[in-house]
């Protein structure tokens, strides 16, 4: 079967590469779906370690709990930038500087 | 060599050569289609780590709800997102860029150095994990194991999950309904 140290090796790449998307996008969604590749590394991980847990099933329960938990997160994020869009006319997040008052 | 590594190392190179493309690319749908075939082979590397379980949920909460979710984003934050995006320089390294290129590149070696000096062979937990035959084998079938965790042993978690989630949906359509003139 697959090493441990490869699944990792793999999940530290994408988990990079989601820093700097997350640092370098210039539009929020983009930011966004970085902020999902390092979520999804994380998923990664615990999948992987938690095939060493097969009684309490620790790691993929959890792993499942970080999707639905990500998939929350992704709506409301995305209703915060509808609203951030409707007010400022861009969603560029170096361009929304001020608050509402 | 086999399959099962043939089958990991391809999944792997899909993985983190979409993901470059979304770290590369400027348009947003590119990034987002891209953003699509990243998950699915994510999903694919689930099923090899033996979580099909967990490729199954990936596909249906993260390619039915949270694509469909940021395409809906997309297409109601209109054309000036597309505008701005163009107006970008075109270089992939460019000079504003490169902190972020460092970091990315110095967390990676700090990452991939550990993992080199970790003996995966000599963990206490891991090999306490394979004495007691605690370790899942490819022809287990999990899904009704992680039936009966989730309802006995996690579900205060579960519990709670599911009133974050109720949060977050009433949380949702409170910040996005139209407002009143209050």
């Amino acid at each position: 079967m697959i090493n441990l140290s490869d699944f990792l090796l793999v999940s530290a790449g994408l988990f990079c590469i989601g820093l700097y998307v997350i640092l370098t996008k210039r539009n929020s969604i983009q930011v966004l779906i970085g902020i999902e590749l390092m979520l999804n590394a994380a998923i990664l991980n615990l999948v992987a370690f938690g095939k060493y847990d097969k009684i309490s099933n620790g790691g993929q329960t959890f792993a499942l709990f970080a999707i639905v938990l990500a998939a929350a997160t992704t709506a409301v994020a995305l209703a915060i930038i509808l609203n951030v869009y409707k007010k400022y006319k861009t969603i560029d997040p170096g361009k929304t500087d001020h608050l509402k008052d | 060599m086999t399959l099962v590594k043939v089958m990991f190392y391809l999944l792997g190179f899909i993985v983190l050569a979409s993901a470059l493309f979304i770290a590369a690319s400027k348009n947003l749908v590119r990034t987002i289609f891209m953003f699509f075939v990243t998950l699915m082979a994510l999903a694919g590397l689930y099923v090899l780590a033996l979580a099909d379980f967990i490729a199954i949920t990936q596909i249906v909460v993260y390619v039915g709800g949270v694509l469909v979710l940021m395409i809906f984003a997309f297409m109601l934050s209109g054309r000036d997102t597309l505008a701005n995006l163009q107006a970008q320089q075109n270089h992939f390294i460019s000079f504003s860029k490169l902190p972020a290129l460092l970091l990315a590149i110095a967390f990676f070696i700090v990452l991939v150095n550990v993992l080199f000096r970790t003996d995966f062979n000599s963990l206490p937990w891991v090999n306490d994990a394979i004495a007691q035959k605690n370790v899942i084998a490819p022809n287990d079938a999990m899904t009704g194991n992680i039936g009966v965790s989730l309802i006995t042993r996690y579900l205060l978690p579960f519990e709670i999950l599911s009133i974050l989630l109720l949060a977050a949906l009433v949380g949702a359509a409170h910040i996005s309904r139209k407002e009143q003139s209050a």
